[in-house]
């Protein structure tokens, strides 16, 4: 381990370590400015902002790609380094507009920031200045490519995080232009972190331009409810209005990156909102008060034997509204209900049988991978980022059974038919021997390959593979199963299933069909086949006027994860809450406290009374943010498999749930890159 | 005294004899070239050492020191040799001369350097704009192949090379050597970052080393006639002969191959005919490429053409391209027209390059013009610095250099232009 | 030579896709990538300039993604994004040649091809650049109209090639007048006494 001085403080640091890293561990750190460094991507060493001074070399070096040596003895700070910043920092900013008043990144911008530490007190440069034409980015990110300071950081995360490189430094010396290949569009479904990488104010939020000042916005630290991830994130917000959301830093789950539907549906927080009670009459709903609504709800459940209420939960129930409902359920004594909208053939008894069981993070130790059934890429970009980041490590195979499509690095595509799980899990594939000789292999399964009527078989299958191929050894579980919904695995933890004799997500549906079932909670499920619920009274609990609330009989309007203080569980099992940043719209509220209130004018008053009281009732929400070990234990049923292709349960990536589908700009993403995956790669004229 | 012709390298320097293989063999290329790889690798980067050869890219580094950094056991990634064709540097014009009249000593020599650093592959990597010079070079390395002076049992020495000629297209910063590797590699010429070297990590990350064509192509001549030979030619450390280009306001412009440390004067005078108008009409001299700082003639008086003498002048030897210029000429224009080059072929990548190069031309416009303040030249000066060692490769130096040579040795020149303007504006 | 601006298409011919086959097998298994610049010129060779269908063709040949490709070609000077004409006139403007009378050979090339810098002559022919030093330093100015450099050029000899270039007829390439290649005019003052017998006549 070398031992170094900075600016006259010794620090011993691992060998390989820059010179910039080992200023940052000393305590307190020294930070050193810089604006092409940025420690997820490769060393550029570009913009020269790091220079610092280390004795016996010629000439100042740049700190961020500079590794220590041992006796080095560094200067960040002293006359040379100051002046040499100094130059580094008109440089940049001659042919820079001085349009801060009027740009997006004002207040929040690197170069800014750093002018006013760093740089001189008036502008020398009198000579014309460079303009350079913005490029069009799509509908999520605005160029302004003259304030562009050739950092390169958006080439290369696009290149090596997002894997679809579109975007280079074309022409050279004072041309040198970033932009996009004339043939491609900027489609990453991860495109939004370009914005965030920005240091400067040339790639901005477009749905957001000139709509706010970072200055005036709330910060509120969360988590993500859009798909199963769970991605920390900060949500931004001005007065009662979600302005933006950003990723925050959270390394078990998304590093510092966010996927474009997590990050722009946010204007779908705003549309097509439910912000009162409605009930149906004369085949329109009218508006109706808290009291009417209940009070028509009453009426219908009066008398009503159980086995005639079911229960649905949809994609972003948040666990406290779960557990209140299945509470509710049983004073009603009915056993219908489920979480599992789309079907999917998981049950509850076995935990890591419906777990994302290596972790996120750990999939970056595993050796190999056969993906069933899922296109990560679409069902959680961010996790298909870290699946590429391993790849491009080297030393792990990937292959996939299901639909054909680019997910960002190579893999062996080995068919889309279920047989070919079962050869493997036989041992009869040549991919056995791969999983089986690898020390960390791993499955992941996809909804898409649970949510079909052979779901269990091929859930059994992959569950022998796992104890065939050794998927599952001391220290190591590989096998994966990929959720899509926010809400899956807290309802699968809570027990949001059919009880002795009821009816799961099909059952309800059939038996509402036939008139077996009249009463039937949806809560924010709207994924369900509406007309199959027959003439049966739907009451909708939920936050958008989608396809339950058009179904509904009764409207109860809820709040979005961005207006409660709720807990999720994500793919991998790990609790996590959300924070309040807006209130619910108008008479909106809390899923349980409407859950709660419901009980009261059924005359099944529930057990609690607060959110601490229904919080206490289960164990899972003691256990925040972190990972309960899962038992292994055979799961699945065997039965026969179907001959039908695997395809992934996400078809467009920008719209699966309410609020991506009331999302504007998430329709702009789908009229501009189809359903994501970069699968409407432009074509023009030059295609034969 | 001048070089005698019996110890000159490039015997065909004027293209007068056949560059092909049989008239390189007459002009004793290929000569014991098995018996030279017979002394094992070791020895031929003692030997080269001994000679005091010093790179004749321009920066004057050991040629056998740097083959000597090479790992001396074969590891796991093969080796390279990099052959820095990519002559560009304005004023200079020798290495053209050798790929197009005495490519065999280029060949030659890169099997000798490779054997040295244990590469069974050499790529040269000339310049785009040289195509009849690329030409012969592949026709005397198909020669070469075929008469199994390199290939598989290269001389019927046992070892296995292959020679590879790749042309640029028109770069200035491919000369820089991990821009020319990035180039080879199939990428935009941009230097990289060292450390690492690319003795360490090089061409597809593997150890390689980068030579200038002269240096590789004296290698086998050194060979032959011994590292006393060409140590004895020239003055301590600055030992051997040279390529000279002679260019710009002499009565004969040419390239001729001198020793080391010839006085200027003596060389433009027993080959260029002297400075054109006369030795009292000369001005200045660019000494060592258009990279270097001017001198003037006082300088020039006495200045030795080696390293060390025009280190000690405050310009460098570079690749010694001598650019001539008579009292004619308009400095502030020569130097305002290698803005402009340095602008147009700085790779972008960096801060203080892409945005100084474009800052410093445009002023030298200015100052051209004599629209600009005298204390505009100050600023300018204090902008070469702010450029200056700050980069991520020297062509930031080398923008820098001939603007400050500039303004130290002939700042009444831009004052004139600049009071000339002030004064017809009044 | 394609004189659309729109090429929609591009594809080697047989030969050259042959040649390519065996420019890509220079570089180690792998390296293809290294062929990205001799392949643009071979592009280039047959079609004129490397337009976005040459792009996509190499790219896609070479296994890279279009927009490093691209970078490439924007690099380099030498990839003509533009159609060009049949001769390609590039005269050097740098420091040597300035000293020796580029200007002249400048304004004598434009005069005589009637086009300013950067522009095609009416009838396709002709394409003047004013390029930055093509390393004949020695034998300045000079030009280099495709291939082929026009050495120790004056503005008579500068007319007279472009003139004879007019007439479709190929003059004499290197000096123009009547030099030894990069020997003093007059005569070498070196390397007077060898001979080795393979003096061209």
């Amino acid at each position: 381990m070398p031992k170094l001085t900075i600016d006259g403080r010794e620090i011993e640091v691992e060998a390989g370590t820059t010179i910039l890293q080992a200023a940052e561990q000393l305590d307190p750190p020294i930070e050193i400015p810089r604006f092409c460094y940025h420690e997820r991507l490769a060393v550029a060493g570009n913009c020269r902002m790091c220079l610092v001074e280390v004795e016996k070399m010629p000439k100042p070096v740049a700190s961020c790609a500079m590794p220590v040596g041992e006796g080095m003895v560094v200067h960040t700070n002293n006359a040379n380094v100051r002046k040499a910043r100094q130059g580094v920092m008109e440089f940049l900013l001659i042919n820079h507009p001085l349009d801060c008043p009027i740009c997006d990144q004002g207040g929040e911008c690197d170069l800014q920031d750093q002018a006013v530490a760093y740089g001189g007190d008036r502008g020398r440069y009198c000579e014309e200045k460079r303009a350079v034409e913005d490029k069009d980015y799509g509908p999520l990110i605005q160029t302004m490519m003259t304030r562009c300071i050739q950092c390169t950081r958006c080439i290369r995360f696009i290149s090596e995080i997002a894997g679809t490189p579109v975007l280079g430094g074309l022409h050279r010396s004072e041309h040198l232009e970033v932009g996009r290949y004339v043939n491609a569009a900027v489609s990453s479904e991860l495109s939004g972190n370009l914005i965030d990488l920005c240091p400067v104010g040339a790639l901005t939020n477009k749905p957001a331009a000139f709509t706010y000042r970072a200055w005036e916005l709330k910060r509120t630290e969360s988590v993500d409810a859009m798909d199963a991830l769970g991605a920390a994130i900060r949500i931004d917000s001005r007065g009662n209005e979600v302005v933006r959301v950003l990723p925050r830093v959270n390394d078990d789950i998304n590093e510092e990156w966010l996927g474009d539907r997590s990050r722009f549906a946010v204007d779908g927080l705003r549309r097509q909102r439910l912000d009162r009670c409605y009930i149906r009459k004369d085949g329109r709903l009218v508006p109706a008060s808290w009291p009417e609504a209940f009070a028509a709800i009453a009426a219908k459940a009066k008398g009503l034997p159980g086995s005639k209420i079911a229960a649905i939960a949809g994609d972003q129930a948040d666990c406290e509204s779960l557990l209140a409902l299945k509470e509710l359920m049983a004073s009603l004594g009915s056993a219908h209900l489920d979480c599992r909208q789309d079907g999917a053939r998981l049950d509850g008894s076995v935990r890591a049988s419906y777990l994302f069981n290596s972790t996120v993070a750990g999939i970056e130790t595993a050796d190999a991978l056969l993906i069933v059934g899922s296109n990560p890429r679409k069902e959680a970009p961010v996790l298909n980022a870290r699946i590429r980041k391993r790849y491009l490590k080297g030393g792990f195979r990937i292959a996939r059974i299901g639909h054909k499509s680019d997910l960002t690095y190579k893999y062996e595509a080995l068919g889309d038919n279920p047989a070919v799980l079962a050869e493997i899990a036989a041992g009869r594939h040549p991919f056995f021997d791969v999983l089986k000789n690898a020390s960390r292999p791993a499955i992941i399964l996809g909804q898409g390959a649970l949510a079909r009527a052979d779901g269990a078989a091929i859930l059994a299958q992959a569950a022998r593979l796992a104890d065939a191929a050794g998927l599952i050894k001391d220290g190591w579980n590989g096998f994966n199963v990929l959720h899509t919904a926010a809400a899956r695995v807290g309802g699968l933890d809570l027990g949001f299933l059919p009880g002795p004799g009821g009816l799961d997500t099909d059952g309800i549906a059939a038996a509402a069909g036939k008139g077996d079932v009249e009463l039937v909670f949806l809560a924010g499920a709207d994924e369900i086949e509406m007309a199959a619920l027959g003439k049966a009274f739907v009451v909708y609990l939920g936050t958008h006027g989608d396809a339950g609330a058009h179904r509904a009989d009764v409207v109860l309007p809820t709040a979005a994860y961005t207006e409660k203080s709720a807990t999720f569980v994500n793919t991998e099992g790990r609790a996590q809450r959300t924070k309040l940043a807006v209130f619910p719209p108008g008479e909106a509220k809390e899923d349980w406290k409407v859950i709660r209130a419901l009980s009261d004018a059924l005359g099944k008053p529930l057990a609690f009374d607060t959110v601490g009281q229904l919080r206490g009732r289960h164990p899972l929400f003691s256990q925040l943010d972190q990972l309960r070990p899962a038992a292994w234990a055979a799961c699945g049923t065997d039965g026969a498999l179907l001959d039908k292709p695997l395809v992934s349960s996400v078809d467009n990536y920008y719209m699966t749930d309410p609020i991506s589908r009331a999302s504007k700009t998430m329709a702009e993403c789908t009229a501009s890159f189809g359903a994501g995956c970069g699968c409407n790669h432009k074509k023009t004229g030059t295609h034969g | 005294m001048m070089l005698r012709d019996q110890d000159r390298i490039f015997t065909n320097l004027y293209g007068i004899h056949d560059w092909g293989l049989k008239g390189a063999r007459a002009r004793g290329d290929w000569d014991g070239t098995k018996a030279i790889l017979e002394k094992g690798r070791e020895a031929i980067i003692e030997e080269v050492k001994n000679s005091g050869l010093r790179g004749r890219g321009g920066a004057g580094f050991s040629t056998g020191m740097k083959w000597s950094f090479m790992p001396k056991a074969a590891g796991p990634r093969p080796h390279f040799l990099v052959i820095n064709a990519d002559e560009g540097e304005p004023g200079t014009c020798k290495d053209r001369e050798i790929m197009r009249f005495d490519p065999h000593k280029l060949v030659e020599g890169a099997l000798i350097a490779s054997f040295a650093v244990g590469a069974n592959a050499a790529y040269i990597y000339i310049r785009g704009e040289f195509i009849l010079e690329a030409k012969h070079l592949q026709a005397a390395i198909d020669q070469a192949y075929e008469a199994g002076l390199i290939g598989k049992n290269a001389c019927g020495s046992g070892f296995d090379f292959d020679l590879y000629v790749h042309r640029g297209a028109g770069a200035y910063v491919c000369g820089e050597e991990s821009a020319l590797i990035e180039s080879l590699e199939g990428k935009k010429g941009q230097p990289r970052l060292k450390p690492p070297f690319p003795a360490g990590v090089g061409l597809y990350g593997c150890p390689t080393t980068v030579n200038n064509v002269e240096s590789i192509a004296v290698v086998p001549t050194i060979m032959r006639r011994s590292a006393a030979w060409f140590a004895g030619i020239g003055r301590p450390k600055n030992s051997g002969t040279k390529l000279f280009c002679i260019s710009g306001h002499v009565n004969k412009p040419c390239n001729v191959e001198e020793e080391m440390g010839i006085p200027f004067r003596e060389l433009v005078e027993k080959h260029c005919g002297g400075i054109r108008g006369g030795w009292d009409n000369l001005l200045a001299v660019i000494p060592g490429g258009c990279s270097t700082p001017v001198l003037t003639k006082e300088i020039c008086e006495t200045v030795l053409m080696d390293f060390d003498g025009l280190r000690e002048a405050g310009s460098g030897l570079g690749t010694a391209a001598v650019i001539v210029m008579d009292k004619s000429t308009d400095l502030v224009r020569a130097i305002t027209r290698l803005s402009r080059f340095y602008k147009h072929e700085s790779c972008g990548q960096c801060t203080p390059c892409r945005e100084g190069t474009g800052w410093m031309w445009r002023m030298m416009e200015r100052l051209n013009k004599g629209e600009a303040t005298i204390e505009e030249i100050d600023m300018l000066q204090e902008i070469t610095k702010q450029v200056e060692g700050h980069t991520i490769c020297a062509l930031g130096d080398a923008a820098a250099w001939p603007i400050q040579g500039l303004i130290r040795h002939f700042r009444p020149l831009i004052e004139a232009k600049i009071k000339a303007r002030a004064s017809s504006a009044a | 030579m394609s004189n659309e601006t729109e090429m929609t298409s591009f594809a080697f011919t047989p030969e050259n896709l042959d040649l390519a086959k065996k420019i890509i097998a220079k570089y180690p298994a792998g390296k293809q990538q290294s062929a990205v610049m001799p392949l643009l010129d071979l592009a280039q060779r047959q079609v004129g300039w490397t337009s976005i269908a040459v792009i996509e063709y190499i790219a896609q040949m070479l296994d890279m993604a279009p927009i490093r490709v691209q970078e490439v070609v924007t690099f380099y000077t030498m990839y003509n994004q533009r159609p060009v004409g049949k001769y390609h006139v590039q005269v050097c403007t740098n420091i040597c040649c300035l000293l020796r009378g580029s200007d002249g050979v400048g304004e004598t090339a434009k005069q005589v091809l009637g086009v300013e810098w950067g522009e095609t002559s009416p009838d396709g022919q002709f394409t003047l650049s004013e390029v930055e030093c093509l390393g004949a330093c020695v034998n300045a100015p000079m030009m280099q109209v495709n291939d082929d450099y026009y050495e120790d050029l004056t503005p008579d000899s500068t007319k007279a090639v472009l003139e004879a270039l007019k007439r479709g007829e190929t003059p004499a390439v290197g000096p123009q007048n009547g030099r030894q290649f990069s020997a003093p005019e007059g005569g070498p003052t070196s390397l007077t006494e060898l001979t080795f017998g393979t003096e061209k006549a």
